[in-house]
């Protein structure tokens, strides 16, 4: 595949993010702004943290008054997910050179299933999905930081292509495999820790209780599927 | 209110976020990947999965109106669309459509 091909396969791949992105980024932008950071602020915090749901949760801490600490602990709890995208990439990411730091840098949610459901093992193509994404993401922090209160239209509802997006990489990756233990645990466990835990803090515990079953399982989750060694 | 301290805030933030995607790289550079590790690397994008659909629908409330039945019902379309084409944008765009139109104009 010359580089031609792949900025293509890229971006096509990338559409439903595009839309996404570009559409919680300029949310992100207009609540930013209206709080009293210009486009400047929107712009930095999409290049800089370039991560979805810590930006909003940044926005409350922002305004808020909340102390370094508090801010260091919440992005701990909020992103803590990024740790566990980082482990099934070791392998993936291995040889990607000199854009290897970068594309660890810029692993997001949806970098990661985008990658996760890709086989060709094209490190070319994950850069440039990564890339791709990241642009779109702080084009969206920056309009939506110009257009402030203009925006009219009624695009209510229009992020969740974002839980479109991840349902229809569930569905792919159950289609592709013989063993649906590893899926069924990771819905499982969020349930369990969601009800438990509640909606602001059940994410460290829905992945530590995935690991747990992960582990304790480890027998059972790998049978069937002959591509696993 | 944007000033000194909101700097150093979104600093501490982006910094924490980078320390958190670099970590498993950094502690298992020179090292053969332990096997858990690998196997870890196999199985946690399935699950992972899971719980990134879960925390999508984090706030819907089955209890009240309207019972989370707009995310539900769109999220059945999707993977039905999904199972039936095989086409991922498509699956996306007929969900989200739906989606939007339900929460606009009928809950």
């Amino acid at each position: 595949m010359n580089n031609r091909e792949r900025i293509k396969k890229a971006f096509l791949m990338t559409v439903p993010v595009l839309t996404g992105y570009i559409c919680l980024g300029i949310g992100f932008g207009i609540v930013l702004e209206s709080k009293g950071f210009n486009v400047l602020w929107s712009f930095a915090m999409g290049l800089f943290i370039y991560a979805g749901s810590m930006q909003y949760v940044a926005i409350d801490l922002l305004t808020g008054g909340a102390s370094l600490i508090a801010a260091a602990i919440t992005t701990l709890m909020v992103n803590a997910r990024h740790l566990f995208y980082g482990i099934s990439m070791i392998d993936k990411y291995k040889d990607a050179g000199k854009a290897k730091s970068y594309m660890i840098f810029s692993l997001t949610d949806e970098t990661y299933s985008l990658v996760v459901s890709e086989e060709s093992n094209d490190k070319k193509l994950y850069f440039l999905i990564s890339l791709f994404n990241h642009c779109y993401w702080v084009a969206g922090c920056t309009l939506g930081g110009v257009i402030g209160s203009f925006l009219t239209f009624n695009t209510q509802g229009i992020d969740f292509a974002l839980t479109a997006l991840f349902v229809t990489v569930f569905v792919e990756q159950w289609i592709m495999s013989k063993n649906h233990l590893s899926a069924i645990i990771g819905v499982v466990s969020t349930v369990i820790c969601l009800l438990i835990f509640g909606s602001q803090y059940f994410l460290v515990p829905s992945m530590l209780l995935i690991t747990l079953f992960l582990t304790v399982f480890k027998k059972y989750t790998v049978e069937g599927d002959k591509d696993n060694a | 209110m944007p000033n000194l301290h909101s700097a150093l805030m979104i600093v501490i933030i982006a910094a924490v976020t980078i320390f958190l995607r670099f970590a498993p790289f950094a502690i298992f550079r020179n090292r053969q990947t332990p096997q858990f590790v690998s196997y870890l690397g196999i199985v946690l994008p399935y699950a992972i999965m899971g719980m990134l659909v879960v925390y999508c629908l984090k706030g819907i409330k089955p209890i009240t109106f309207p019972y989370g039945i707009p995310e539900l019902l769109a999220c059945l379309l999707v993977a039905v669309a999904h199972l039936l084409k095989r086409n991922t944008l498509f699956s996306i765009l007929i969900g989200t459509v739906t989606y939007m139109i339900m929460v606009q104009f009928i809950f």
